[in-house]
């Protein structure tokens, strides 16, 4: 029984599979993964909680120049990305270390781009560079799927932007065309409640984000971000929905984000401590260990050590990022054209007789 | 060789383009069926079908941004905005993305897109039909603009942008579209990118000009000659890059300039031109540089326009 086109957005209670105390509600929902899988994805949860610390960190020392945190928005990064295939490609906003690193970008690049050094953004993974403008990649991952499906490849694409994206102007034509091109893509809308200081009550009055997908005559589904079984499951039947021709879908993931808005933001000015209070048992991690406990997978010793595995790998890839050469003065002239123009050429000599 | 109309002969690139290039594509608001508002895509969806000319919804930064999506994916979009002052809605996608994925990305990306449209006043048109802002477009790095100003340069210079691994922007003259007849090779040809057009030398000054401007630049060679006074003139064709060379040249040889502009006078593409010769030239300058431009002014309604362009 499909579960996104039942879904009744206006209506319809947040789908999940696992409750808020881990209790499996639709089993028939639950990933086909065997204990060593499971054991697996939470290590890679985890990997992404240690290494977004990191560079919050690493900001914090000066050695980042701005950051921004994914802390509690794992599950929905984690669960979307192992539910597509590598081959499929990611258009990223800003908060999206956790897709990025999960869709193959190495984490010592994700740490390049905010030493501030756009080799960052140069990679093999099929995954755009992060779009800072809100809102404004969506109509991206549209025209990528329109191409895959007018080429005939399997290919297709996902998008990932917040609750505030939901209400630019470019959100809705995205969209928009997405139905009529019948795209295969995915809209994956993290709600985290917040835009910078504004709430979501403040956003819309609609009563979900996942309804706006009426307009647009495409399937819309909310479900609990911070599952990350419902995350699965949803992102895997949407990607099997685009992949058979049967268009986009926009995804509402319900989360919360833990910490500012960026290393430049402090939350506590706009946001009472009552309202992490209640999102802190919601953590999306604290529920997967909770799920592990209750099948006997977790253990102290265990987490130590997977803990201590991802603390070495992130260290090392920050250190690789930190012994990459500052980028050539001439790079910023290079690579605005395919072929520098003779303007910029002269410009760039000038700049060099100065260096 | 047949004589074509401006329009004919982007109409012709188009054929010859998509024939050539099976990732070519063109999308647009009624650019399908309709042949665009301006006939400028006639014929194109009989031949090529609807997956590669396509009627989308009404929303430029959709086209342009759907259209950024595509050119990434490997397929060349040739997106039309329906008329110059519409390119707005789309402007972000321009600046903040089209002229940017190369850059952000250090190569590892592009965007390698064509955005058409009608520009230019004196056709009597309603509001927000009559712009002629290439100077917005100009001053954005990552992005050229190309603007022709006959039916030989229109098709070669189109040919040219569609065949270029970078966004163009291809400003077409609306009210020149089928205002004169040239002969154009049936043949496909290119004329690169970044290159002027010395239309006619002359001795005494330069002018220079681009598309719509190019016929009142000719119209004031002929008066003038008649007083023995021999104007060059340059035809831009590229607005972005400026080909500094050719301009440099015509200074060095007639030590004058007048730089005429359709658009407002203020930061226009005239006061970038002027600085230039103004600080690479002056020792060839035997006057200062002129600029004849657009008033400061929103573009009037058709009872004012006639009043400016009698
Ligand atoms: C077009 C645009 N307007 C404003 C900003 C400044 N800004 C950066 S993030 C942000 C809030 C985004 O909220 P949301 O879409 O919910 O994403 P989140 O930050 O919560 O992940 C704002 C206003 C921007 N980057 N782009
Ligand atoms: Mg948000």
């Amino acid at each position: 029984m499909p579960l996104i086109e039942n879904f009744n957005p206006l209506t319809d209670k947040m789908f999940q599979v696992l409750d808020h105390e881990a209790n499996v509600v639709r089993p028939e929902l639950l990933p086909k993964w065997n204990d060593e899988k499971l054991r697996e994805v939470y290590a890679q949860m985890l990997f992404l909680r240690l290494a977004d610390f990191k560079l919050i960190n690493l900001q914090r020392q000066g050695r980042c120049g701005s950051y921004i945190s994914i802390e509690g928005q794992e599950a929905a990064q984690l669960g979307s990305g192992l539910a597509i295939e590598k081959s499929d490609w990611v258009f990223p906003a800003f908060r999206e270390l956790g897709i990025c690193y999960i869709h193959g970008v190495p984490l010592e690049k994700i740490a390049l781009y905010w030493m501030g050094n756009e080799w960052g953004s140069n990679y093999e993974a099929n995954v755009a560079p992060v779009s800072i403008p809100v809102g404004t990649h969506p109509l991206h991952a549209v025209g990528f799927a329109w191409a895959m499906k007018l080429q005939k490849k399997p290919t297709i694409t996902i998008s990932y932007f917040g609750d505030g994206a939901t209400s630019e102007g470019d959100f809705y034509e995205a969209i928009n065309f997405a139905g009529v091109m019948n795209a295969p893509t995915i809209f994956f809308c993290q709600n985290n409640q917040w835009a910078i200081s504004v709430p979501r009550s403040k956003q819309t009055l609609a009563k979900t984000l996942a309804q706006k997908a009426i307009a647009a005559g495409i399937p819309g589904i909310q479900i609990d971000g911070n599952d990350i079984f419902a995350v699965y499951a949803a992102t895997a039947e949407a990607a099997a929905r685009a992949r058979a021709g049967k268009g986009p879908t926009l995804i509402e993931a319900v989360t919360y984000r833990f910490g500012n808005h960026s290393t430049s933001d402090d939350a506590t000015k706009y946001r009472a401590k009552d309202e992490i209070d209640y999102w802190r048992p919601r953590d999306p991690l604290v529920r997967f260990k909770l799920f592990l406990q209750k099948k006997n997978l977790w253990s102290e010793e265990w987490e130590q050590k997977i803990a201590d595995e991802a603390r070495g790998k992130i260290l090392e890839a920050a250190k690789k990022a930190e012994e990459t050469p500052r980028p050539k003065p001439d790079d910023i002239f290079d690579y605005l054209y395919a072929k520098p123009t003779p303007e910029l050429e002269e410009q760039k000599a000038y700049l060099l007789k100065f260096l | 060789m047949p004589l074509l109309t401006i329009a004919d002969a982007i109409n012709q690139a188009l054929h010859q383009e998509m024939e050539r290039d099976s990732t070519i594509m063109i999308l647009g608001e009624d650019v399908g069926v309709d042949g665009g508002v301006f006939r400028i895509t006639d014929g194109l969806l009989k031949k090529f079908g609807p997956d590669r000319v396509t009627d989308t919804p009404l929303a430029e930064s959709g086209i342009v941004g759907t259209s950024i999506g595509l050119a990434m994916a490997g397929l060349k979009p040739v997106a039309e905005l329906q008329f110059d002052g519409f390119v707005y809605p789309a402007f972000d996608q321009l600046i903040s993305h089209a002229s940017r994925i190369r850059n952000r990305t250090r190569g590892k990306l592009s965007c390698p897109l064509v955005v058409r449209f009608p520009y230019s006043g004196g056709v009597r048109a309603l509001e927000h039909h009559s712009e002629s802002m290439e100077a917005l477009f100009v001053h954005i790095p990552g992005l050229k603009v190309v603007c022709p100003s006959t039916p030989y340069d229109a098709k070669g210079l189109l040919i040219a942008a569609i065949r270029d691994p970078d966004p163009v922007i291809f400003m077409e003259p609306k009210k020149l579209y089928r205002s004169l007849k040239e002969d154009v090779p049936k043949e496909s040809y290119e004329i690169p990118l970044g290159k002027a057009r010395v239309m006619i030398e002359g001795n005494n000054a330069t002018i220079i000009a681009w598309g719509s401007m190019i016929p009142v630049a000719l119209k004031a060679q002929a008066v003038l000659a008649q007083e023995n006074i021999s104007l060059e003139v340059v035809d831009l064709r590229t607005l972005s890059p400026l080909d500094n060379e050719t301009i440099f040249a015509s200074i060095q040889k007639t030590g004058r300039c007048v730089i005429i502009q359709e658009g407002p006078r203020t930061c226009g593409l005239a006061a970038e031109i002027s600085a230039r010769i103004t600080e690479k030239m002056s020792g060839s300058l035997k006057s200062p540089v002129k600029r004849v431009t657009g008033f400061d002014i929103i573009p009037p309604l058709l009872k004012s326009e006639e009043v400016l362009s009698s």
